[in-house]
């Protein structure tokens, strides 16, 4: 039995112009890096429109937060970039520090600034191997994979977790570095440039790579900013701004390093930038590695984290018994003030920035996260409108997005 | 009795070719694989060498999924067409002196008409599952198809006028067995292009855009499972398979090998066929994907215009030598 074969697709006889068929690309697809959805009105293979739909992720972490204490809401950060939690826990702490006011000592400070940029070179590394993978190399994905299941090991070696780490806390980091992850960080160090140059080799003056990268994707340093696109998306067009060089935290303004800058905006310009984002991460983190002060690794004034068993019995009516060693925190600083701080940090996506809201209780009355994933998203529709399917697929990969970030 | 006779080697012919085509796809795993760091199949006996049975084993039990809205008959005509017509081919290739089934004088010519056939399986597959992947991926194959066609049928032009002939052992052996008989050298133009079209033809990489999978899910073949699916795969690898028997008879010598071989008279046709497949599989693990309008670019402006030119060159230089 034979049925109409256009019953649900509507693709129109081609005769003539105009003949236009909608394609939504996802959720569940394999080159839209998650469960990122895209509603495409397509004119033969260019894309006429582009309607990126988001939300398929959502968790609810900014409500979520406002239902835990400060130092408890830390652990939903680490499900936001999942790819680079650490940066994640960084900006957080850094943002969390800022609006209680609590000094952090320099060798957390250091400690913190090499976690975050292994957290970049993980996440650069993943975007590299996802992005080749997309444009149809397939070998630099497992070149990529190699060198980052060193730093997963390192992390491991850290902190015991791999993915989500919640390593930082408020106030300085968790556990001290051991000598065995500082050796293990220098090995990594000593071969990282040559590996650099191997993903190179095989994709850098690839023919085929540079027709699918380079002129594509194009956005001007206006419309990037117009866009709100940070990060390497923004320096790819030319946009000297780094939240790193220009509203230092933690250790960058000890360390030296440079902004990579591209000039055209397209495809090549970002992957040019990431690439030389990983040398200087590298450099930072060799820097960390040799400054790297001895002292105490959380301030006097980080709120304890006492465990519930051990709370005292009594508790003061109205207080949440998980928080405690935040209630300890705030009587003791008398914080019963309202105010509000927003506080970016550049993650790899971009500039990740946290706004809270406090009323003065040791919950965040309101946090919202400014998730570069989400802004990127937004500008997809206008950067790939006019292209082809296939430079689609590539400008996602060039956005770098994270649907766990930007869903939240 | 000669019908028997013949009946006879084409089930022999048709089970080496089977056993090769599933040990090419171990041979293609194993070998990117270890390009790649990792070391491919491993588990199912030693070194992983009986995965390609446990694979069709598993696809043979799968569930054959037929979506709800495909156009039944063409659904399930289109692996077969491909799979037949690229067997077919198999018919005129000849392995070594005398070892051919079908000795027809236009042998080229047809190994082409059965190329251009197994596309209509791969037209018809996308056509008829209903599914947008699937049909952009059909266009797609049907446009690089007819494209590549040409420049690879130009390409051989070149060969044609120097041996004379259609008949692709008459191709063989006007090459001789000497080294410097092989076309390879007086025809590198037109082995540069068929190298290329060749790529294209069987849908590889860097030309793999009717299956690209993280454009297009899986291309024509999103729909199909099971064995259906492993179909159009054997369909492919036979393809690469007469896509090198055919640069091997064309521009490296056929049968012939610094030595003659007792006993295994098609020994050196294996082992160049094996050494295209192993630059089929290299290249698939070194290099990016073309997008659509490049590579139609690239057939259009830059292969067919080089075939043309080494035609005319190739008329010339032998009007001028003879």
């Amino acid at each position: 039995m034979t049925r109409p074969i256009t019953k649900s697709m509507d693709i129109p006889v081609a005769d003539g112009e105009g003949e236009r068929y909608s394609l939504r690309m996802g959720p569940q697809h394999p080159a839209t890096h998650g469960v990122l959805r895209v509603d495409l009105e397509l004119d033969g293979e260019t894309i006429v429109e582009c309607t990126p739909q988001v939300g398929y992720l959502h968790r609810g972490f900014e409500k979520l937060a406002e239902n835990k204490t400060y130092a408890q809401a830390l652990i939903l950060t680490d499900r936001l970039d999942y790819i680079a939690a650490m940066a994640n826990n960084v900006g957080y702490c850094v943002a969390v520090e800022r609006l209680l006011d609590i000094s952090v000592p320099l060798r957390a400070k250091y400690i913190r600034t090499i976690v975050a940029e292994m957290s970049r070179i993980c996440s650069h590394l993943l975007w590299l191997a996802t992005h080749a993978l997309d444009i149809g190399a397939m070998t630099v994905f497992l070149y990529c994979f190699r060198e980052r299941e060193i730093l997963l090991d390192l992390f491991e070696e850290l902190c015991g977790a791999r993915l989500t780490f919640s390593y930082p806390r408020i106030g300085g980091v968790r556990q001290d570095v051991t000598a065995r992850f500082i050796d293990g960080l220098q090995r990594f160090l000593d071969i990282f440039p040559s590996k650099i140059e191997e993903y190179e080799t095989l994709i850098d003056t690839n023919r085929i790579w540079l027709k699918r990268t380079v002129g594509i994707g194009k956005v001007s340093g206006e419309e990037a900013l117009a866009l709100g696109l940070t990060g390497a998306c923004l320096r790819g067009s030319g946009v000297d701004y780094d939240v790193r060089k220009h509203q230092p935290y933690d250790a960058y303004a000890l360390v030296d390093f440079e902004v990579p800058l591209g000039s055209d905006g397209d495809i090549y310009a970002r992957y040019r930038c990431r690439m030389e984002e990983l040398h200087q991460s590298a450099r930072i983190i060799q820097q960390c590695i040799d400054q790297l002060p001895p002292g105490p690794i959380a301030g006097p004034d980080a709120p304890d984290l006492v465990m519930p068993n051990k709370v005292p019995a009594r508790i003061e009516a109205g207080t949440n018994v998980y928080g405690t060693g935040l209630i300890k925190l705030v009587r003791d600083r008398n914080l019963y003030i309202s105010g509000d701080v927003y506080v970016a940090t550049e993650v790899p996506k971009g500039e990740l920035g946290f706004y809270f809201i406090s009323d003065g209780n040791n919950r965040p009355y309101r946090m919202h996260i400014r998730s570069p994933s989400f802004i990127h998203i937004g500008a997809l529709a206008a950067i790939a409108r006019g292209e082809l399917i296939a430079d689609l697929i590539a400008n996602i990969g060039s956005l770098d997005v994270v649907l766990g970030e930007s869903d939240r | 009795m000669d019908i028997l006779l013949m009946l006879v080697w084409i089930v022999i012919l048709f089970v080496v070719v089977m056993l090769h085509v599933a040990y090419a796809t171990y041979f293609e795993r194993k070998i990117i694989g270890h390009m790649q760091v990792r070391l491919g199949p491993m588990r199912i006996g030693w070194h992983g060498l009986l995965q390609p049975i446990a694979d069709g084993i598993k696809s043979f039990f799968k569930e054959d999924i037929i979506p709800e809205n495909a156009d039944r008959p063409t659904f399930l005509a289109a692996p077969i067409i491909c799979l037949v017509a690229m067997m077919t081919s198999l018919a005129v290739l000849p392995f070594a002196r005398g070892w051919v089934l079908a000795d027809i004088d236009i042998g080229l010519l047809f190994i082409f008409a059965m190329s251009s056939l197994a596309s209509y399986g791969v037209v018809l597959a996308g056509w008829s599952s209903n599914s947008k992947y699937s049909f952009l991926g059909g266009m797609r194959s049907m446009a690089q198809v007819i494209s590549y066609e040409i420049s690879m049928g130009l390409s051989l032009v070149g060969v044609m006028l120097m041996a004379g002939s259609l008949n692709l052992s008459a191709i063989v052996e006007a090459q001789g067995d000497r080294f410097l008989g092989m076309y390879l050298m007086p025809q590198c133009i037109g082995f540069f292009v068929f190298f290329i079209s060749m790529l294209a033809e069987t849908n590889r990489v860097p030309f793999d855009l009717p299956e690209a999978e993280t454009e297009l899910v899986s291309g024509y073949s999103t729909e199909y499972s099971g064995m259906r699916y492993a179909i159009f795969f054997m369909a492919e690898y036979i393809g690469m398979m007469v896509m090198a028997a055919i640069a091997t008879i064309c521009f490296l010598g056929g049968w012939n090998g610094p030595f003659a071989v007792p006993f295994f008279p098609p020994l050196w046709f294996v082992l160049k066929i094996y050494l295209f497949m192993f630059v089929f599989i290299w290249i698939r693990a070194t290099l990016p994907r073309y997008r659509y309008d490049q590579l139609m670019g690239l057939g259009w402006k830059v292969l067919i215009p080089l075939a043309l030119a080494n035609i005319v060159f190739t008329a010339c230089m032998k009007a001028i030598l003879t």
